[in-house]
């Protein structure tokens, strides 16, 4: 029977609560780590109230600038990086020293690879990704925004009440423990009535419908608004990546929202989707999942493939080489990887045709990705390359992802998939693809563009230290546990008997240590240059000598991003304008311009989000209710008032835009030489020795 | 651009350029609706996939046979797609009447108001229909056939229902604010989605019940 105002919430369902009752070692470490939550709001709370910022934090959560919104959704996920990591320690750690048992309790252990996936992937993977996108894309299509600014706030409100519910789970009960694809009949209500696996679909559920959302604003502001002159073959190539994720978050999370809906039904509602008798089938559940679940993989990966071919024409100063292959295997992928999803279930006993067709798709995938690898190494041959942190984490991503690649290609052969299946195997070549292809293009994308919304560079030398932490991190952790797979040693194991894994176990558990490391070096890194924002300034806006059109506006980027809407003629209209000298010329005219005021709308959603997912979680109805009808009738009232715009007048433009133009036609700028040093204001000085 | 090609700017009846600027925001706000749903078909076609493959998963209990009232799902369809009709008879009125803001509210209000009663006769007689249905033993949670029924059935039923919600909104807002610009787009993207439930409904009268039946 469940309480009308509380639910099934009661006291003992806090986890300090628990540990002081019954006192053990597994709970010391989950309330040890439940209590960073309310003591890290106090001290935020402390901290904001200290430094009086109050103002300026609403002035941001209110915001519908795209390059603030990219910075949150930012902000959140290296936040959330912050428990992913040491979950991940925590599990290494234990493995290490898990002959014949370990330290974690078996229970704390399904917990922890739970929440460590489900976070990773739809926490701090897909935050990161849509933050480099929200910040990049209307930059680089010469546009003042995007299509829906008050959308975006709403996607970013509903991924913060995702954020919301699984951490607040560390505190408030239990998360799911039956991994982050949550299959049932396991995570069904007969076996796992608790409120864990409720947890964790209707975290999902609720970041879902954002993603949703982010994909259709980005499809249309590419398809849209585009500057003049910009065609489709003229876009950078990070945007054709963002559009085809774009069109993969709208074609595959629907199938996300629908088996998160028919799971939250057969358990809330006793309907037969996915239960074991009465008609229900799970094996739909594993279909509609993957269905979601492989595409969201390129939805990962191609943005980051999106950041190394910006990356790398800029650090060699050439052009991209082999645009249009680029292109179109940006397009194959985006289409095949709706193709492949039954591989992710090849031993479920479907027959070997099925498979064998899954199979050959699979392969398949390898052909388009294989033609991106030579086409950065092309662009990098002859040109004037300088080792900055973003070109150390494209050399680790060449060497490394390759081998995380030829792993997936061995995995997509259906018999020596009946082999690797559920090893350790299959651990190292996902986190080999994510960890060198995902994050690496992410952290380098942070380190390029960093300065476009904060005007200061990031340091490079905190920056390499890092870049070599996740390289050495990343191979200790996870290259052993390929042959710790071959070995037969199984996945999301909380013990074992066999002493021959206990070498290589030891080297992943140290490895684990280092990317702990690594995590800290990015704290410092953010913290040492935002000290020192003043030496690495580049108010010019062009720190790397840039191609596309982000490059050519002061940095930070004003609220406006163009002064004037740019007009396009080639594909790296920058370069152009700089080599006819015309890149900084004075406007004649400048015009008013619009941009949407802010508004609460996004920041009122997630908060009812957050009390809509909590209170179906603990089933406390009225606040479900109330928090769903809030959501209506916030909707219905926006959708009178007046879709308020600010003005800002021609002669304000004027003045900042002039000031800048005028700086960048009299300073001398910095060859590519000392790029890296004070020296560097943000104006490109041409090489004195062109690239081939 | 050619006259025809700036005459059609979005998919669907556009305004037309005697409105002027409206005319042209419009492009953006109802292609952007349209990929919505694109998303939303997809959602629908998820639970299509799951009723499909649970077609036969009657676990003893009974089927569409014992169940359905091909009358009354006859009504529902008719009520839909003449639904259809007034609401595109709506947004004719809204595209020749209000390319100004002096035309009379009249006739749009009038179409939206019909397109609401029918679609509420279309809500009666399918809830009608899940009541009756759970009386003779068929409710959600007897068999997986059921759940698979009662999940795409309901989920269209929901989106009929959003759909009045919106349209009442849309109501009070042509009433109190006038038909201005925001309220035009908002008509816009409420009649795609409105048609687009009818696309909807007539897979699920032929795959559901008539495929049921047959």
């Amino acid at each position: 029977m469940v309480d009308p105002l509380f639910g099934k919430l009661s006291w003992d369902s806090i986890i300090l609560v628990q540990e002081i009752e019954n006192p053990n070692l597994n709970l010391l470490i989950t309330s040890g780590a439940a209590v960073m939550i309310p003591v890290g709001g106090v001290l935020l709370i402390a901290l904001l109230w200290w430094l009086n910022w109050w103002k300026p934090l609403l002035g941001w959560l209110t915001s519908v600038d795209h390059k603030k919104i990219g910075a949150m959704y930012i902000i959140f996920a290296v936040v959330m990086l912050f428990r992913g990591v040491v979950e991940g320690t925590l599990m290494r750690v234990h493995q290490a020293t898990a002959l014949n048992g370990g330290f974690l309790s078996s229970d704390h252990f399904n917990q922890l690879f739970t929440t460590h996936g489900t976070n990773m992937i739809f926490f701090v993977a897909m935050p990161f990704l849509i933050g480099l996108i929200n910040i990049v894309v209307p930059l680089q299509i010469g546009a003042r925004d995007v299509a829906f600014p008050r959308l975006n706030q709403i996607s970013l409100g509903l991924t913060g009440a995702g954020g919301f519910l699984i951490t607040i789970s560390l505190l408030i009960g239990e998360f799911a423990t039956g991994g982050w694809t949550g299959y049932p009949s396991y995570n069904g209500k007969l076996i796992n009535p608790g409120v864990g696996p409720d947890y964790w679909l209707i975290s999902l559920g609720i970041s879902g419908i954002g993603s949703t959302l982010t994909g259709v604003n980005f499809a249309v502001t590419i398809y849209k608004m585009r500057a003049k002159g910009m065609t489709f073959m003229r876009m950078p190539l990070f945007t054709w990546t963002a559009l085809c994720t774009s069109i993969l978050l709208i074609f595959a999370m629907p199938p996300l929202t629908a088996c998160c809906v028919m799971l939250g039904l057969d358990r809330y509602l006793d309907f037969h989707f996915f239960t074991n008798d009465m008609g229900g089938n799970l094996m739909n559940f594993i279909n509609l999942f993957w269905m979601f679940g492989h595409p969201e993989v390129y939805i990962l990966i191609l943005p980051a493939f999106g950041v190394m071919s910006e990356i790398s024409p800029t650090f060699s100063a050439k052009r991209l080489y082999g645009y249009t292959g680029l292109v179109a295997a940006t397009m194959c992928i985006a289409v095949v990887s709706f193709m492949v999803w039954l591989h992710h279930f090849f031993t479920m006993g479907q027959s070997a045709t099925v498979n064998a067709a899954f199979g050959i798709a699979t392969l398949l995938i390898g052909i388009p990705t294989g033609v991106k690898v030579y086409d950065w190494l092309a662009t990098l041959w002859g040109g004037r390359i300088r080792f900055t942190t973003p070109m150390i984490y494209l050399i680790g991503f060449f060497f490394l992802f390759v081998i995380g690649g030829l792993s997936g290609v061995i995995l997509a052969n259906p018999t020596l998939d009946y082999q690797l299946h559920n090893s350790l195997f299959l651990v190292a070549h996902f986190h080999n693809v994510i960890i060198p292809g995902v994050l690496f293009g992410i952290l380098a994308g942070i380190h390029y563009w960093f300065p476009k919304v904060f005007g200061f560079r990031l340091m490079e030398s905190y920056g390499k230290i890092t870049a070599v932490c996740w390289i050495i991190g990343f191979c200790l952790t996870f290259l052993p546990l390929y042959p710790l797979g071959m070995m037969g040693m199984t996945r999301r194991t909380v013990d074992y008997s066999d002493p021959a894994y206990v070498p290589l176990m030891m080297v992943s558990g140290a490895g684990a240590l280092f990317l702990s490391l690594a995590f800290t070096f990015i704290v410092i890194l953010f913290w040492r240059s935002i000290v020192n924002r003043k030496k690495l300034a580049i108010p010019m806006g062009d720190p790397w000598d840039g191609r596309t059109l982000e490059w050519w506006t002061p940095s930070p980027a004003p609220d406006w991003n163009f002064a004037i809407l740019p007009e396009v003629h080639s594909r790296d209209p920058f370069t152009e304008a700089k080599k006819d000298g015309t890149a900084y010329q004075p406007i004649e005219k400048y015009e008013d311009i619009e941009l949407p005021s802010t508004t609460y709308y996004g920041l009122i959603i997630g908060v009812l989000g957050c009390g809509l997912g909590f209170g179906l979680v603990w089933y406390i109805w009225w606040m479900a209710l109330a928090s769903f009808l809030g959501c209506v009738v916030t909707a219905m009232v926006y959708g009178f008032l007046p879709k308020k715009e600010i003005v800002i007048p021609a002669e304000e433009v004027r003045k900042v835009d002039e000031a800048w133009r005028a700086e960048a036609r009299e300073s001398q700028g910095v060859t590519r030489d000392d790029e890296s040093t004070e020296a560097n204001k943000g104006l490109a000085r041409p090489d004195a020795l062109p690239a081939v | 651009m050619s006259k025809a090609q700036a005459g059609s700017l979005h998919p669907g009846l556009n305004l037309g350029e005697e409105h002027g600027d409206d005319h042209l925001e419009a492009e953006t706000s109802v292609f952007g609706f349209w990929v919505f749903m694109m998303s939303d078909l997809v959602t629908f076609g998820m639970f299509f996939i799951i009723f499909a493959s649970s077609a036969h998963a009657l676990a003893g209990g009974p089927g569409p046979k014992e169940l359905f009232d091909l009358g009354s799902v006859a009504w529902q369809t008719g009520f839909l797609l003449v639904s259809s009709l007034t609401s595109g008879m709506a947004v004719l009125s809204l595209k020749q009447d209000h390319a100004d803001e002096r035309g009379s509210r009249k006739r749009l209000v009038f179409w939206l108001v019909i397109t609401i009663l029918l679609g509420c006769g279309f809500l009666y007689h399918e809830i009608a229909d899940f009541v009756s249905m759970a009386a003779a033993g068929g409710g959600p949670t007897r068999s997986g056939y059921l759940t698979a029924l009662w999940s795409l059935v309901g989920l269209h039923g929901f989106h009929v229902s959003c759909g009045i919600l919106w349209c009442i909104v849309i109501i009070a807002g042509v009433l109190f604010q006038g038909v201005n610009r925001d309220w035009k787009l908002t008509i816009l993207r409420w009649a795609v989605f409105w048609h687009f439930l009818d696309v909807v409904w007539i897979a699920i009268f032929s795959f559901v019940f008539l495929g049921g039946l047959i």
